[in-house]
């Protein structure tokens, strides 16, 4: 495909899209004869060459099963497995790599934690969560409510897309255990003030959660400074793999927390008479994981350093600014979500078009974007739209595909017209 | 069902509209917008829905927009007569199509109608999402489980 290096792009200062461009090779392409302009990041990111050579090289030169230790390779695959934990550790700003813990993903990452907290609810306790919430940030909870007598209650949004806070500061209360929340919202692209809210959620004794998954393509967390109990996110949606990713969580609740699956590698000894558990963090990991996914995940976010992060998130904020900008030039046009804080994600609606048919006609012109509920009924519901169209953007997309975007949707309303 | 006979039966495609007028058409389409421009000019062909019918029962699962489903089988002539409704533009045109070839026909002939080929003729799913086929697949499949209901 190409011989470019990938971590050699730090010389220079400015952000070179064209350059960056390179790097993702499944970006030059055509879709029905028109160069793609992928605009569905939001929904998964495409991957730079050096993921897709660090999962390569660990296929041809070092993958055995870790943890076993009787050979070379095994030493191998496992110094890379745990080197990528490290890499995560240190992306998160975690304290300890036994907090991070390798899931298939946010869904089960926020599965996990809800059924690691069970035992701690009760009925008449109360989980806060938002409308805002993707799918997987809601069933779960529901799922541990119904067995434990617990409600999910939500906290309201305002027409722009942020969260209410005061319907937060009235439904914090005394009977509140969990506060699970978006940091970043998938359809809306609303940045939660999470900080103080996690602040005043720790003051009285409640267990956070935040939902990152929306958040680390557009901007690095810290755990530490966030002070939540749990960070949860997925590797696809980070430029690398799929069916990985990642929980961290603080290791007093982990320690706390009854294992989610039983298996090989997160017991430290098994008897019939009794099994007794491995330490952290591979009391959570049951089976053999995703190794090669995690020194994919690694080599993402170490592509992701090499870059310049300032000018990145620069860049991003002027596509969406230009995306605003155009909105005038669509007739009945309207945005959803005017938040703020934002990242570059912009759900729309077009007064007489379904979602589907913008996607369908957009397709049709080689620009893809996410069309539907987006796994956000609650929030649908809220806007009394069937779903939205929605665009989002990552640092790899240009101005140009931004306005093409909008001389597409020009194109759509005339032949609707 | 809850929509008049009369409403059936003066449906326009399948009857008005052959299968022949839209095979004709899209023999001179060359581009996707000219395409598009005829499957939603086609969906506007679409009879009135009757609003009581948008209930569960008459709802076709699978499709990304909603889409209603009626029949009404004529016991004089023998022939199943279809209504279908969507909220999004293109699927509306696509409905149109399937009942271009399959409304108005006996069960037994329109279990006989290869609607895939018809697709394919019309180079349609080539330039639809897997998505958006299932949809398709999704409507002409509960269409043809009313026909073998009714052709028993």
């Amino acid at each position: 495909m190409t011989d470019l290096s990938v971590a050699t792009n730090t010389t220079s200062p400015a952000f070179d899209v064209e350059s960056i461009r390179r790097d993702f090779p499944i970006l030059a392409q055509e879709i029905n004869g028109k160069p793609l302009v992928y605009l569905d990041n939001g929904a998964s990111a495409q991957k730079p060459v050096a993921v897709l050579d660090a999962m390569d090289r660990y296929y041809r030169e070092m993958h055995s099963n870790v943890h076993r230790g009787a050979h070379t390779l095994g030493d191998r695959a496992t110094t890379a497995f745990e080197g990528a934990r490290e890499v995560v550790r240190h992306f998160l700003n975690a304290p300890s790599t036994k907090e991070v813990i390798w899931t298939r993903g946010t869904t089960e990452a926020i599965n996990l934690v809800a059924n690691g907290l069970a035992p701690r609810l009760k009925a008449g306790d109360e989980i806060l969560v938002s409308h805002m919430e993707h799918h997987a940030n809601i069933v779960p909870w529901q799922m541990v409510a119904e067995r434990t007598g617990a409600r999910v209650i939500p906290v309201q949004v305002t027409p722009e897309g942020e969260l209410d806070l005061e319907s937060f500061n009235s439904l914090l209360n005394e009977r509140t255990r969990v506060l699970a929340l978006t940091h970043v919202s998938n359809v809306l692209g609303t940045v939660n003030p999470i900080a103080p809210l996690i602040e005043q959620a720790k003051k009285q004794g409640v267990i956070t959660l935040i939902d990152g998954a929306q958040a680390v393509p557009h901007f690095k967390p810290d755990v530490q400074a966030l002070g939540c109990d749990f960070y949860v996110f997925s590797s696809h949606k980070l430029f690398g793999p799929t069916g990985i990713g990642v929980l961290y969580g603080r290791a007093e609740l982990l320690e706390e927390m009854p294992p989610y699956q039983g298996g090989g590698e997160m017991i430290e000894r098994v008897s019939f008479e009794r099994t007794t558990w491995n330490v952290l963090p591979y009391k959570f990991e049951a089976g053999t994981p995703a190794i090669a996914e995690a020194v994919g995940l690694a080599a993402a976010i170490n592509y992701l350093d090499s870059l310049d992060r300032k000018a990145m998130e620069a860049a991003e904020n002027a596509l969406l600014a230009r995306a605003n900008a155009l909105v005038e030039t669509v007739p009945g046009m309207e945005i959803i979500g005017t938040a703020k804080q934002k990242v570059p994600v912009m759900s729309f609606k077009i007064a007489g078009l379904h979602p589907s048919d913008i996607g369908t006609l957009l397709d049709q012109q080689g620009i893809a974007i996410r069309t539907g509920h987006h796994c956000a009924m609650p929030l649908m519901d809220f806007y009394g739209v069937p779903g939205t169209a929605r665009a989002s953007f990552a640092f790899y997309n240009t101005l140009e595909e931004v306005e093409k975007l909008f001389t597409g949707l020009q194109k759509i309303q005339r032949l609707f017209a | 069902m809850t929509a008049s006979k009369e409403q059936f039966l003066e449906n326009p495609l399948g009857t008005k509209t052959t299968l022949e007028d839209v095979l004709d058409a899209f023999e001179f389409l060359d581009d996707w917008e000219e395409r598009y421009a005829y499957i939603v000019d086609l969906g506007k062909q679409l009879p009135a829905f009757p609003d009581e019918a948008r209930i569960e029962e008459n709802y076709v699962h699978g499709c990304q927009s909603q889409v209603w489903l009626i029949h009404h089988y004529d016991e004089d002539s023998g022939k199943l007569f279809l209504l279908i409704d969507s909220d999004a533009i293109i699927v509306r045109g696509l409905a149109a199509i399937i009942l271009v070839a399959l409304n108005g026909k006996t069960p037994r002939d329109l279990l006989a109608t290869d609607i895939d080929e018809l697709f394919e003729q019309l180079n349609l799913f080539r330039h639809i999402s897997p998505t958006r086929g299932n949809g398709l697949r999704a409507m002409v499949g509960k269409i043809r489980d009313i026909a073998a209901t009714e052709a028993v």
